[in-house]
């Protein structure tokens, strides 16, 4: 048993998680969208903008982790969510795509330029998570049937607990973002943003609070199941430490004490995911496909468990780091560059020796990869062949090669001899 | 019901993959080779103190990030292309081969995690802290391709599971994915092309610069260096495709067969250039004899099985294959004549060829990579059709049963048209920053944004 659901536990970290940064980096491109025009505009998109650069990829992944896990731990749930829902998580897919591409055009664009690229970031923005919140809500209201896009194409996301729940993924977002935001501000010392931020994450809190209070009326009313699993038993505890958490972290916003309010933000969008997963418990597509039903078979969760259990081993002290230099202001653009250390060039008898040994590897490698047949010998011979390309790199020694003077290469470009052919 | 739409968005749903595959795996060969080639060029900049080197480096690197973005939003496109077109592929043998994307994921990760260290921490972390922080952006990238193309070798020979009446009873992910000989010369085949496309590339982008008169050393090293990585791995790469062809007419017949478009199982069979593959023979080829026997078996008289050891419906469209083949061929022998010339001009002179036309050809050997390495994987994807899991899935058995597939399909186009024209003018805005003088590390503190990265 506990086989079969620690995949599903780790789907369940994975979205928290996904939520939690990369659903920040939506918010802020929510904010993006409304700063406005003028100087203060430009700077609240310039804030929200350099907050997230460096580590936008890094949280963008998790959703690459959920989807990975899901589709080998419980495959049949992965390919009846993805038939039924193809539009909204196409959609989602799309706004991925505007997304990264407006992340890459920003470093190049000047200011003028950045407005367009900030409006295509910014919808983006808003309908990724939105579309995502809408699946989740899909899954959650019991709409998709195992099988290949067995469900109702368009009303499988379009009712009332699937716009309530993509509604609640954009305005969580944007509140997460502007109490980041906030926290970001007031380490760089700019307390205009302070301000900014703040009026805006007592704003989207507000909102947000609001959506999930407002909806747990919305599933009575649609999902009655779901309402018993949220209001009954284990669902009640998270769903009462959310609201705790979101009122002190609106209460610490008010008080100004943005590193707390940021840890207490986060553990109240936290809750909302984990008393989805414990009001919908047992099943993964209520009310047909359980945990169990769906699970591989032992062997794979054994492999995927270790693979991740060893991943995560290497994983969160790289992200910690990442992190500790992001949120530590390393990455500030005030800091001082190191100074140079002084060295020497690759000799002209090295190059020499390095020559031989690669034509040495090269025909050694041929011998035994082309002529023989062994399949032992093409190892070996893949190895030689390995050995000879780095020793013919340092026997061309390009960095010396280029050092030296170098005649100008007279001649025009291929597009300039073919408008004269003359 | 489900059937019948399924059949009907069946070529859609291809096109769509397919054209997912093509803006993608270019990006890959960037990730598997340009981390280490930026950073060949940050460790000269450690021995000698250069500030050429670390301008260099530095420029390369706002391109790998560029590129790595554009790597990430494509590269998730295919992992939701997984479901959204394949949904019974993954539901039926997600078990088997998903472990290969997880791992990947976790590749992807961390990629993603030093990209951003390495890229935002040149002037803040110590130069050999820096340096450090890019080795795990080089490890992670072949890392991950590995793993997927596992998963590619799988599709081609699966095994490691059992299966019966249409469901995996039981598996062994570790056996299906690593025990798996067939993969180990689409890796090794895949890996060296990262290195011939993407140092001919960025060659080719400064060969046009030499072209136009700008030859001081920062342009000459940032041309020697992906030149030479190019110009050692193209030669190479022959001895390696013909292994990799060596191997699948041992191990996938059929496809071999549709790439030299041998209809009939022949003994001592002869090699065809060119042509038309029509009713089980190619007409209009040039055809050499015994040639095909003698590459394929080391033997002129051995016996080549043709397409016929299987029925009509199981063979793939042999004149794809067998046209895509052959464009890969003629491209990577183009390629590996220029390296060749460029090492033997290393060698005899001395210097950095002088003609124009050697720089002329650089820059057509940068297109012509790309066409080498897509045509290369059209050979082995449409070489495995009409299966998409060898033997086992038909590619009409895994499709989607979702409507809609042709707006998808279009507005993924439209998306991909602006993102190659968005990546494009990246490229050229960041080659278009002032040359002459050395990198601009003040930062203007009211506009951090132009200047962070």
């Amino acid at each position: 048993m506990a086989l079969q659901t620690i995949p599903a536990a780790v789907v369940v970290i994975g979205l928290i998680l996904y939520t939690l940064l990369a659903g920040a980096d939506f918010g802020a491109g929510v904010w993006q969208l409304s700063a406005g025009g003028g100087e203060h505009g430009r700077r609240i998109r310039d804030h929200a903008h350099h907050a997230n650069a460096p580590v936008w990829e890094a949280n963008h992944v998790w959703l690459i982790l959920v989807i990975t896990v899901l589709w080998t731990a419980y495959p049949s749930v992965f390919g009846a969510i993805f038939s039924t829902l193809a539009i909204p998580i196409f959609l989602a897919a799309l706004g991925i795509v505007l997304r990264g591409m407006s992340y890459a055009l920003q470093n190049a664009a000047n200011a003028r330029q950045r407005r367009y690229i900030d409006l295509s970031f910014a919808a983006a923005s808003i309908m990724t998570p939105y579309m995502l919140g809408s699946v989740i809500g899909a899954v959650a209201s019991g709409r998709v049937p195992p099988g290949n896009a067995l469900g109702a194409e368009v009303a499988s996301w379009t009712n009332a607990t699937s716009i309530l729940a993509g509604f609640l993924a954009v305005a969580t977002g944007a509140f997460l973002a502007a109490v980041f935001l906030a926290a970001d501000a007031e380490r760089l010392r700019e307390p205009d943003l302070v301000e900014a931020f703040r009026g805006r994450a007592l704003l989207a809190g507000v909102v947000a609070g609001g959506l999930a209070v407002g909806g747990l009326f919305v599933v009575r009313a649609d999902v009655p199941r779901l309402f018993d699993g949220l209001t009954s038993g284990w669902g009640l505890v998270p769903v009462v430490v959310s609201g705790v958490a979101g009122l002190v972290s609106m209460a610490l916003v008010v008080l100004r004490r943005f590193t707390e309010a940021r840890l207490s933000a986060a553990l109240a969008v936290a809750a909302v995911i984990i008393g989805w997963a414990v009001a919908q418990r047992p099943y993964l597509l209520p009310t047909t496909v359980t945990i169990e039903d769906a699970a591989a078979n032992d062997t794979t969760m054994i492999a995927l468990i270790v693979s991740l259990a060893v991943g995560a081993v290497v994983l969160f002290p790289s992200l910690a780091l990442l992190f500790r230099l992001t949120l530590s202001g390393s990455f500030d653009p005030t800091s001082q560059g190191p100074p140079p250390v002084p060295g020497g060039a690759v000799s002209r008898e090295r190059r020499k020796h390095a020559a031989q040994t690669g034509i040495g590897f090269l025909v050694a490698g041929f011998v035994l990869l082309t002529i023989a047949e062994p399949a032992v010998s093409h190892i070996f011979g893949l190895i030689f062949l390995g050995i000879a390309t780095f020793a013919g790199f340092r026997a061309v020694g390009p960095v010396e090669l280029a050092s030296r003077p170098s005649p100008e290469v007279a001649g025009r470009s291929l597009r300039e001899l073919l408008r004269r052919p003359r | 019901m489900t059937e019948i739409l399924a059949q009907d968005y069946l070529l859609e749903a291809r096109q769509m993959q397919a054209l997912s595959f093509v803006v993608h795996i270019p990006l890959v060969c960037f990730g598997i080779a340009f981390p280490a080639l930026v950073l060949f060029v940050e460790w000269r900049y450690l021995r000698t103190g250069d500030e050429l080197y670390r301008t260099l480096a530095r420029r390369w690197s706002k391109v790998m990030v560029a590129l790595f973005a554009a790597g990430v939003v494509t590269g998730t496109i295919l992992s939701f292309e997984l479901g959204l077109l394949w949904p019974n592929f993954t539901a039926t043998f997600g078990e088997v081969f998903g472990l290969g994307f997880a791992i990947e994921g976790f590749s992807f990760f961390l990629e993603a995690i030093f990209i951003g260290i390495y890229v935002y921490g040149w002037d803040r972390l110590s130069p050999r802290a820096h340096f450090l922080s890019g080795l795990p952006i080089a490890v992670a990238g072949v890392v991950g391709s590995f793993m997927v193309i596992a998963v590619n070798g799988w599709m081609n020979h699966p095994e490691g599971f059992t299966y019966e009446n249409g469901r995996v009873t039981s598996s062994n992910a570790a056996r299906a994915l690593f025990g798996n000989s067939y993969f180990w010369h689409e890796f090794v085949h895949m890996y060296v092309a990262g290195f011939i496309v993407t140092g001919f590339l960025v060659a080719a982008a400064y060969a046009v610069y030499a072209l136009r008169g700008r030859w001081g050393r920062y342009e000459r090293t940032a041309f020697a260096v992906p030149m030479t990585a190019a110009a050692v791995a193209s030669p190479v790469q022959l001895l390696v495709g013909d292994w990799a062809a060596r191997e699948v007419a041992k191990n996938q017949p059929v496809k071999l067969a549709a790439m030299e478009g041998l209809g009939q199982t022949t003994k001592g069979a002869a090699l065809h250039v060119a042509g038309w593959y029509q009713n089980g023979d190619v007409v209009w080829g040039l055809g050499i004899p015994k040639l095909l026997s003698l590459l394929a078996f080391h033997d002129i008289n051995s016996t080549v099985l043709g397409l016929d050891t299987v029925p009509l419906d199981d063979q793939p469209p042999v004149n794809v294959v067998r046209y895509a083949f052959q464009s890969m061929v003629v491209a990577g022998s183009i390629m590996a004549l220029v390296a060749v010339l460029f090492l033997f001009l290393r060698w005899r002179k001395g210097t950095l060829p002088a003609s124009p036309w050697f720089y002329r050809a650089v820059v057509l050997c940068g297109p012509l990579s790309i066409v080498a390495l897509l045509s290369g994987w059209i050979t082995t994807e449409v070489g495995r059709q009409p299966w998409v899991v060898y033997g086992f899935m038909r590619t009409e058995d895994a499709v989607t049963g979702a409507s809609g597939i042709p707006v998808g399909y279009g507005a993924l186009a439209a998306v991909y048209l602006g993102l190659l024209i968005a990546v494009g003018w990246v490229l050229v805005r960041l080659s278009r920053v002032p040359m002459a003088e050395p990198p601009d590390d003040r930062i203007d503190t009211t506009h951090p944004l132009s200047h962070a990265e």
